[in-house]
């Protein structure tokens, strides 16, 4: 349902052509990270700490090296000092100084000739530690007794008198907040609480590494942005990050996790301790779940104000978000930012603390924030629909943001297709099945910003008139079929003449990693900006043969033509032909296109759920689910579809069954994925997606991203449809069966 | 003059105003002129903010600015 004055009849955009890595993918051959190997290589092990927090005294690596096979082990003091900043909170993190921050934390790592010997040695390597009180949740973190984790870490924003494990404070707003709430019918304040989450990525952290005494190194790594990695490991090792080449396997889900380091300096300093032999390290399952970045856990106080009309005249919100031991990693300030962007609201007020905890660095999680955030004012705003009798998809479209309205984080608001959205949810017909006994319908809705980022694509036309696209966005949910498609639709040829590569970091400019929405986005605009060049440089070739004017040729359907009947007659000259003489009318034709790309466009989508729970042990089964999300344009709907589905189930997760289970000694205790429980296929039904189209006006076909506003509306959707099958409102997530069946219980007994 | 908008973290360190007129061509003078005015903001800006342009997140830091563009200082965001 295209909305838009752009051009809406493509020959290629919208269709769903075979998807280029399919075959590679169902037969097995494409390279993921562990997959790669090099003669030589050596196999790594990492000795983790077994506690949440406690001082190294020592660290004893004799036995390991006298292991036949064993080539080299290091420790921090292999690492060079005097970094600051994220630089040393990266260094600290791969590899723990004096003090082991968190269950998991990395403090040695060894090379071998064998995984087994590997692993054999690192279980040899002794370390002496000092074991320290430790803090888990985020509210007992900022309590007056709790153990502090790094003094000195705040940042200037923290007012003074807070604990030190406050280390970073935030506020914004704006309108009369008391004449807001004195406007209303309705006042009502909560409090929620989320618990951290794991991406869940089928495919471990996997690496290849190789660096010699030099500094000269190479990697292939399973990453969302191999120029992330390189850049991080060079800050990390000392060295440049020009003498790194880093290549990305193709990669096995990301969502956000991928986008920073774990471990992979570790291979390097492993190579460049072994005599530059290559060292392969990959993590476990359980390495990744206690050392790997999950996102932050969340307690958050809510307070709004609504008329009996459902106009939401206020609206505050208080935030306390823990990322592990490192400053800047929780992601309160989106979180804030993302809490009321719904809506307009005339009085607005935002607080957010980010607080230290002894757990794993987190990392960035598919539209980091938002979820907690929606699952808080969503749940809320829910709440007092059912007191004041109003419909909760009504109220939000009553007071749903739209273009020229003020976001409730500041500017105003661009072309954005939350109205749309909310429309065609109301319209769906799966608001039209009967609900039976235990059965409840909840809704909500979410946000994304979107983001552009620093983008190098280069385009090379072939001998044969085909192309190919070098682009250094790793393909985490379908870019390439995009970006080719973008391509060929620009250069009006085939879909099948382009070929999409990712490409390592020697051959293009940097680019920032597939992360904020951005890689169809950015990397397509570049594309078809290449294309454009490329095509110029085309009708040059043919005006040139012709012997008229370059500008008295244009480019349609994939040849160059004379414009008009004064530019001469000629037949048209294809891409294949100019393709094949090239070489003889000056040389090879490529384009390129390097930009920080703006133009973004915001993303906004509705979700709504039926559930059924069993009142006798408080499973809840999800009996339909409905996504509907503004595109901007779809360029290959199934993809689309495809994320608007792996977001949806990735919320569910969320909301229904996944947490970190942490024992009193602060050890992670659900390791492994039996329990630590995602969600399987046979537990969900499909899920219905509706594509909404507001073409974004900043992009040549107007796109937007559409990776991350899904997973945003399923926390606050569940809660609010087991609150209506059930009665019982539940306020803290995982919504696990013994929790609502508690609930259930509760409110059986008033 | 360029007026700049500060979300509310940023106030206590200009003297509390919404709202601050500085003089600047570009997003890059507009900020060095922020930070001549009121120095407590230096340690801030240079932590890292990100600069909306009539809606739009700007990163160029030449990027031209007009005195009738809406301007607002914004968290940094980071996406998964």
């Amino acid at each position: 349902m295209p909305k838009d004055d752009l051009k809406t009849a493509y020959r290629l955009v919208g269709t769903r052509p075979n998807r280029p890595d399919g075959l590679d993918k169902v037969t097995g051959r494409a390279r993921y990270g562990a997959d790669i190997s090099a003669p030589g290589m050596l196999h790594a092990a990492v000795v983790r700490s077994p506690h949440a927090h406690a001082r190294i005294v020592r660290i004893d690596a004799s036995k390991a090296l006298a292991l036949d096979g064993v080539k080299a082990v290091i420790t921090r003091a292999d690492f060079p000092t005097g970094l600051t900043g994220d630089d040393w909170n990266l260094q600290e993190n791969t590899l723990a100084g004096d003090v082991a921050l968190y269950d998991g934390h990395a403090v040695a790592a060894v090379a071998a000739t064998s995984k087994l010997l590997a692993q054999d040695a690192a279980r040899l390597v002794e370390v002496e530690y000092e074991v320290l009180p430790h803090v888990i949740d985020v509210d007992a973190a900022m309590q007056p007794d709790a153990p502090i984790i790094r003094a000195g870490t705040a940042d200037h924003s923290v007012p003074e008198g807070m604990h030190p494990n406050v280390v970073k404070y935030i506020e914004f707003g704006h309108g009369d907040m008391d004449a807001g709430f004195a406007a209303a019918d309705l006042v009502r304040a909560q409090s929620y609480k989320t618990e951290a989450t794991h991406q869940g990525y089928i495919e471990p952290h996997a690496c290849l590494g190789q660096m010699g005494e030099d500094g000269k190194g190479e990697m292939w790594v399973c990453t969302q942005g191999q120029w992330y990695i390189r850049r991080m490991c060079s800050a990390v090792l000392g060295t440049e990050a020009s003498q790194l080449r880093v290549t990305p396997s193709e990669i096995g889900g990301g969502f956000g996790g991928k986008t920073t380091i774990f471990m992979e300096p570790l291979a390097l300093a492993l190579s460049r301790k072994a005599g530059g032999r290559p060292v392969k390290l990959v993590m476990s399952r359980a390495e990744v779940l206690r050392a790997t970045g999950p996102t932050a856990s969340a307690s958050m106080d809510v307070k709004m104000g609504m008329k009996a009309d459902g106009t939401i005249t206020a609206a505050s919100v208080n935030f306390r978000m823990q990322g592990g031991a490192f400053i800047g990693s929780s992601p309160v300030g989106e979180a804030l930012s993302c809490a009321l962007a719904c809506y307009t609201v005339p009085a607005v007020f935002h607080q957010g603390y980010e607080v230290l905890a002894n757990r794993p660095k987190a990392a960035a999680y598919r539209a980091p924030g938002s979820p907690m955030a929606a699952f808080a004012v969503e749940s809320l705003l829910d709440e007092m629909c059912v007191e004041l009798g109003l419909d909760a998809l009504v109220v939000r479209l009553k007071n749903a943001a739209r273009e020229g309205a003020k976001a409730s984080y500041g500017p105003t608001y661009n072309r954005i297709g939350l109205v749309e959205s909310l429309e065609a949810a109301m319209a769906h017909a799966n608001l039209k099945v009967p609900l039976g006994p235990n059965q409840g319908r909840g809704s909500a809705a979410g946000f994304w910003f979107n983001h552009g980022g620093e983008t190098s694509v280069s385009l090379a036309i072939g001998e044969d008139g085909t192309v190919t696209v070098s682009v250094g966005t790793p393909d985490v949910g379908g870019s390439r079929a995009s970006l080719g498609m973008m391509t060929a639709e620009t250069l009006g040829i085939a879909y099948e003449s382009v070929r999409v590569n990712i490409v390592e970091t020697g051959a293009l400019g940097v680019n920032e990693p597939t992360h904020g929405s951005r890689a169809t986005f950015a990397s397509g605009l570049a594309a078809v900006e290449a294309a454009k060049q490329a095509i110029a440089q085309m009708c040059a070739r043919a005006a040139a043969e012709w012997g008229i004017d370059a500008e008295a040729v244009e480019w349609l359907d994939g040849a160059a033509v004379p414009a008009g009947p004064n530019a001469g007659k000629f037949p048209p000259m294809s891409i294949a032909e100019i393709g094949a003489k090239m070489g003889s009318t000056g040389g090879p034709i490529s384009g390129h296109h390097e930009v920080t790309a703006g133009g973004v466009g915001a993303s906004f989508g509705a979700h709504v759920v039926d559930v059924e729970v069993d009142p006798e042990t408080g499973r809840t089964t999800v009996l339909r689910y409905l996504v509907v999300q503004d595109a901007g344009r779809a360029i290959h709907p199934a993809y689309v579809e495809g994320q608007y589905q792996g977001g949806a189930v990735q919320g569910i997760g969320w909301a229904l069954n996944e947490e970190y289970v942490y024992g009193a000694d602060g050890r992670l205790q659900n390791t492994v994925f039996l329990d630590y429980r995602i969600p399987v296929a046979s537990d969900l039904p499909m899920i219905d997606t509706v594509i909404v189209e507001v073409p974004n006006p900043g992009h040549p076909y107007g796109v937007r991203g559409v990776g991350e506003t899904g997973i945003t509306p399923p926390l606050p959707a569940l809660a609010n449809a087991i609150a209506a099958a059930t009665g019982a409102r539940l306020r803290s997530l995982p919504m696990s069966p013994p929790k609502v069946l508690a609930a259930i219980k509760a409110k059986a007994h008033g | 003059m360029v007026e700049i908008n500060l979300w509310s973290g940023l106030r206590r360190f200009a003297g509390d105003q919404v709202v601050i007129s500085v003089k600047g061509d570009t997003v890059r003078e507009i900020l060095d002129a922020l930070v001549t005015a009121h120095p407590a903001l230096t340690p801030v800006i240079k932590a890292g903010v990100s600069v909306s342009v009539n809606g739009q997140i700007v990163t160029n830091m030449s990027a031209a600015i007009d005195p009738l563009d809406e301007v607002y200082l914004i968290q940094r965001i980071k996406g998964g």
